[in-house]
Order: structure tokens, then sequence, then C-alpha cells
């Protein structure tokens, strides 16, 4: 049977003799449509599809609890691992400067304020992208190139009900923990090396612990967090959800995850702190 | 019984290239069809939009009276349930043993008691010969294996459908032609609706009721089995004998200059091999769907090649279609012409009067 040369076919028949610069730059402007409108198009409506199997029962917990449990065990020992020197590094500065100053009695305070309105929030989101987030991706893109998904649907299931609302649930559930451990082994650390390294005196560390930060400071982390784990878990489903060619795939799958991951959740960080100090006065000395 | 399924005028691409278009067919119900094609033609595509996995861009697909492509997400996961979908690989969820994983669509949408799910598990599970392999993972089977795992899960919910994606892939052609058996036996007892994808030119002359033939981003041809082998159209005769004579090249299709050459030579495609007699099930039942030997060619004039529809032991199945189809019928089943009784699973679809009785 002959295939009568019309169509899209016959323009690209045609394109490939003669035109090839404009072909390029359609191709081109694809490439700008997809990145700029498609893509995010299309993770938004995964959004929404996400927000609305959330409330679809009955609650997958068995799911949540593994993967919460999953999540807890690759993040937990890195996270202390990074916090650490975190704490320590933010003494090492910031204590030289304020003993300068002859404010060392206030070493605690910066510490606080630093840690847990920034660098637990920080790395937490690190943390998150980088272990959760891989993992997450690299799990259901793998789901995906095996046609696992496909026959999940087949059979009538959801996989957003099913897969992808407690794994971002478990995401953000472990990521509000995360924000607190980080806090407090980040503390742990600075003082650490503020009594014993550079001599400061425990007391006036840990008295001076209210004098910059309040309580909102650590509610807006755990917010922070919060935001971060929903977000990360939802990028790694998108893009797991949408892995192809193979093993190659997932693992472009993973990379793009991570990538895309840090920069959300740094713009984010971004956002909420600015909001956060628009709205919450800041505490007078 | 098996489900209609009607497809009209589907059209799918991705981006600006385009993987069919026009597509419409009417797979019967209760019988089985085979889609062919070249590599690349987009069969797999064609079942996930079946099945309502890919959007097609324009066209109907009518399940009943329900329009895939239109149904709201609720209705089109509920209108799932009709089908068994068995994939290329499987597609055995890998967390799971056999057992679980062949569990699962029962467990997920009946309320049956552990022991009931088990039973039915346990049934499925020796159909497909798979019985003691139960606490397997599927990483630790072979791909035969997986596919006969993935077939008694898509079975477990007795599906009206049943969609097949390259049962041969991968498979030494023993098991191939197991399986094949396997198809026909199941149509036999259940009636489904079966649509094999399917790369295997054996399985296509000898297992369906009708074949059809994807190339060029259209649908070639589809029809009855006779119709099909005994078609003159160079594309279908080309694939259905596997010949190197004819439009379709390495490359999807050859270029002008290719088919100069060949005519030149004087290339012929040669006479036509004769039609094989169709696989029949091994449990002593007869097919709904299958039409007598030869009906097809008798009603439309066409004389088949010599030594059509004989089979291995010499008998010609034309000659002794009735006295086969005569000894299912028990003594006493009041069967019309042709429409065989006794366990013969259900009526033939109406509008056709009998299962002899051809187009």
């Amino acid at each position: 049977m002959s295939t009568p040369d019309t169509g899209i076919d016959a323009g690209r028949r045609r394109g490939r003799k003669g035109g090839g610069s404009s072909a390029r730059f359609r191709k081109v402007g694809d490439g700008a449509v997809n990145v700029l409108v498609k893509e995010p198009g299309r993770f938004f409506a995964l959004c929404l599809d996400t927000g609305r199997a959330m409330f679809k029962w009955p609650f997958q917990w068995r799911e949540f609890i593994q993967q919460a449990w999953f999540i807890v065990s690759v993040t937990v020992v890195p996270t202390m691992l990074v916090a650490i020197p975190f704490g320590g590094i933010l003494s090492l500065q910031v204590g030289g400067l304020i003993r300068q100053f002859g404010a060392q009695s206030f070493t605690g305070a910066t510490a606080v304020a630093a840690i847990v309105r920034e660098a637990s929030p920080l790395v937490t989101s690190l943390l998150v992208a980088g272990a959760a987030g891989s993992a997450i991706c690299a799990d259901i893109g793998s789901r995906k190139i095996r046609e696992e998904i496909d026959a999940m649907e087949v059979l009538g299931i959801n996989p957003l009900h099913r897969l992808v609302v407690p794994r971002m649930l478990a995401c953000a559930f472990v990521a509000l923990f995360l924000n607190g451990l980080v806090s407090v082994v980040g503390l742990m650390g600075g003082y650490f090396f503020n009594v014993m390294l550079q001599g400061g005196t425990p007391g006036a560390y840990l008295a001076s612990f209210n004098a910059i930060a309040q309580l909102p400071d650590l509610l807006q982390a755990e917010v922070k967090a919060f935001v971060f784990g929903i977000t990360a878990g939802l990028v790694a489903a998108y893009k797991g959800l949408n892995a192809k060619g193979g093993p190659k795939g997932v693992g472009d799958a993973v990379n793009q995850t991570v990538v895309i991951t840090f920069m959300l959740l740094f713009v984010e960080n971004f956002l909420i702190s600015s909001l956060y100090f628009q709205l919450v006065p800041s505490k007078g000395m | 019984m098996g489900v209609e399924i009607r497809v009209e005028g589907l059209t799918k691409s991705f981006g600006r290239q385009v993987i069919w278009q026009d597509v419409s067919l009417t797979i019967p119900a209760g019988e089985i069809s085979v889609l062919l094609g070249p590599s690349g033609t987009g069969k797999s595509v064609f079942l996930k939009s079946l099945v309502g996995l890919l959007k097609p861009d324009r066209g109907h697909i009518w399940i009943g009276d329900r329009d895939l492509p239109r149904l709201p997400e609720s209705q089109l996961y509920e209108t799932r349930k009709l089908f068994g979908v068995l994939f290329q690989d499987g597609a055995l969820f890998g967390s799971m043993n056999l057992f679980d994983n062949i569990a699962f669509p029962l467990r997920e949408h009946t309320r049956k008691r552990e022991s009931e799910i088990k039973n039915i598990v346990l049934e499925k599970m020796e159909m497909v010969g798979l019985l003691g392999a139960e606490h397997k993972l599927p990483g630790e089977i072979s791909g035969g294996m997986k596919k006969r795992a993935g077939l008694a899960r898509a079975l477990v919910l007795d599906p009206e459908i049943l969609l097949v994606d390259e049962p041969d892939s991968g498979l030494d052609p023993v098991r191939t032609a197991f399986l094949n058996q396997v198809f026909i036996d199941l149509n036999a007892q259940i009636g489904a609706t079966f649509l094999i994808v399917t790369h295997d030119i054996n399985t296509a002359r000898t297992l369906p009721d009708n074949i059809g033939l994807l190339y060029q981003r259209h649908l070639a041809m589809f029809g009855p089995r006779e119709m099909l082998l005994t078609s003159d159209e160079p594309v279908v005769r080309q694939f259905l004998n596997a010949s190197k004579v004819g439009p379709i090249g390495m490359s999807e299709e050859k270029d002008e200059s290719e088919l100069e050459a060949e005519a030149k030579l004087g290339h012929d495609p040669g006479k036509l091999p004769p039609i094989p007699p169709q696989q029949m099930p091994s449990n002593g039942m007869l097919r709904a769907g299958m039409h007598a030997p030869g009906a097809w060619c008798a009603a439309h004039g066409v004389t088949p090649p010599p030594g059509s529809f004989v089979d291995d032991l010499g008998r010609n199945w034309v000659e002794e279609w009735p006295r086969y189809v005569a000894s299912m019928t028990p003594v006493g089943a009041s069967g019309g012409p042709g429409a065989p009784g006794g366990r013969f699973p259900g009526s033939p679809p109406p509008g056709r009067p009998g299962a002899g009785a051809g187009y």
C-alpha cells in the first residue's frame, strides 16, 4: 500500500534537502518552549494531581512508614557528619571576630541565630535533595523503565496515590526531624569548638542562647524543611516517572533531580527567609 | 465473553514525529487478532493507546459504549479492569515475589479472603506452568518465566480483553510455541478478545483469527487471517513471507532506486506458500471466535494456494472441520448448523450465525 507523501513527515523530508537553518531555528525554538513552558507545565500538573491523590483513601501507611525509614537510613548519618563541621566553622569564623569586638559573651547567640535560622535548613536541603531525592528518583525511574508503572496503571491503580504520595510525605516528615537534628548537632559542634578550642566559657555560650534567636526562628526553619521535603519528593517523582531510554535514562533522571532540586531548594530558602524577615520582627537586644 | 474494540481514525505523534495516523479497525469480540509491522512502526504505542496509557492526538477507541481517550480518570481506571495486559518483560513488581505479584490485583480490587486469593493464584500459576515458583523474586527467574508470571497476573481478574506485547521476544521457539498454545487454550476457556503484537511470522500465520499490519504510519491492512495470507498487496505479501523482495527495506522503506534495481532484476515475489491450518486448543474445546478453515476463501472466491490447511498428519482441515465440530457436540445437544454445543464456551457473537459461517 502506498502512502501519500503528505503531512508533517513530508515537510521533514523537504527540510532535509534545503532550508537547514530554518529547521535548526525551529529545533532551538522547540527546545526553548520545552524548557520554559512545557516541562514546568507538566511538573505543575503532576503537583496538582499528586495533591488530589493525597486526599484519596485509603492512605498507604505501610509504604509511608517503609519509605520514611528508608529515607532516615540514608540521611541521618551524613546529616550529622555535615552538621558538626558546620557548627564548628561558624564558631571559628564568628568567634574570632566577635572577640575583637569584645562581645565574646554573645558567641552563643550568633551561633544559635546562624544555625537555627539558616544553616540547618540548608544542610537539610542538601541531604534531602542529594540523598532522599536521588534515591526516590532512582526507585521510581527504574520502575518506570521496567514498565512497572504502566502495569500498575493497567491494573487500575494510580501510581501517584500508591507510590508518589507516600514518598513525598515521608520525605517531608523526615526533613522535619532532620532539621531538628541539624540544629542540635550543629549547636553541639559550635559549643565544642567555642569552649574547647577558643577558650570561651560554657556559661556565656549557653546564657546568650536566646539573646537574638526566638521561637519563630525554629518554626520557620521547620516550615522550610517541610517545604523542602515536599519539593524534593515531587521533583524526584516527576523525573522518575518521565525517565526513558533504559538504565542511562534513569541515571540522567537522577542527575537532573539532584541539580533541579538543589536549585529549587535554594530559591525556596531565599524566598521563605526574606518573607520571614518581613513578617516576623527581629528580637531587640 | 470478550468485548469488541472499535478504533476510529486514531492518530498519534510524539512532537513532530507522526507514529501512525488514521488507524481504523474493529477487533471482533472473542477473537484472536495479531498486529504485525516492521520494527519501530509503533505497535507497542498502539497497544498502550488502547489501554489508555498514551493519549492519541485524534480519534476514538470504543470499548463497548465508552470512548477511552475521552473518559475521565475515575472511569478510565474502572474501564481498565476489563483489560489484562502482558508487557514485553512481564513488568512484574520487583519488590514482590511471584505469588504476591499475581495476587496483587485481587488484593487491590476485590474483598476476597486470603484463602480464596491463594486458590485463584495457584490455579492461574498452574495454568501457565509456574507451580512451585511462588516464592521466587522476579530478579531470580528467566525471561520466559517472567512472561508467564505476567500472563498469570493479567488473568487473575478474568479480563474481557487481553493485550499482549511481543510474547515471543527473547523466547526460544519451543517456549514460544507453548505460549501460543496457552493463548489458544485461554481464548477457548475465557472467550476474551485477544490482541497480540508480534514479529514472529510463524505465530502470525498460525495463531490468530485476524491479522493487521502497520506500515509507514498507516494501518496497511486488517482482516481475517486467510484474507491477508492470500493477499497480493506487496507489503502484506513481503511481511507475511519474511521476504527481502518488496517495498520494505532495511530503513523502513526502500528508496526508488532500490525498487527500480529490484524491478530490473525481475525479482518475483514468487508463489504464495500454502496457508497453514490454524492452531487448535489442546484441551478439547472449540473456540467461539474460530472460523471454519477455508470459509473466508470460499466466501470471497479466492483459491487458497495448493497444500493449504493441511496439517503435519496430512489431514485437510477444510474436510476435517465438520467432523471435528460434530465430535464436539454431545448427544442430545441442540446446536444450529455449524454452531457446536457441548463444551463450546458461550454463544457466537450476534451477526455471525455460527463459528463455521465465515464472513
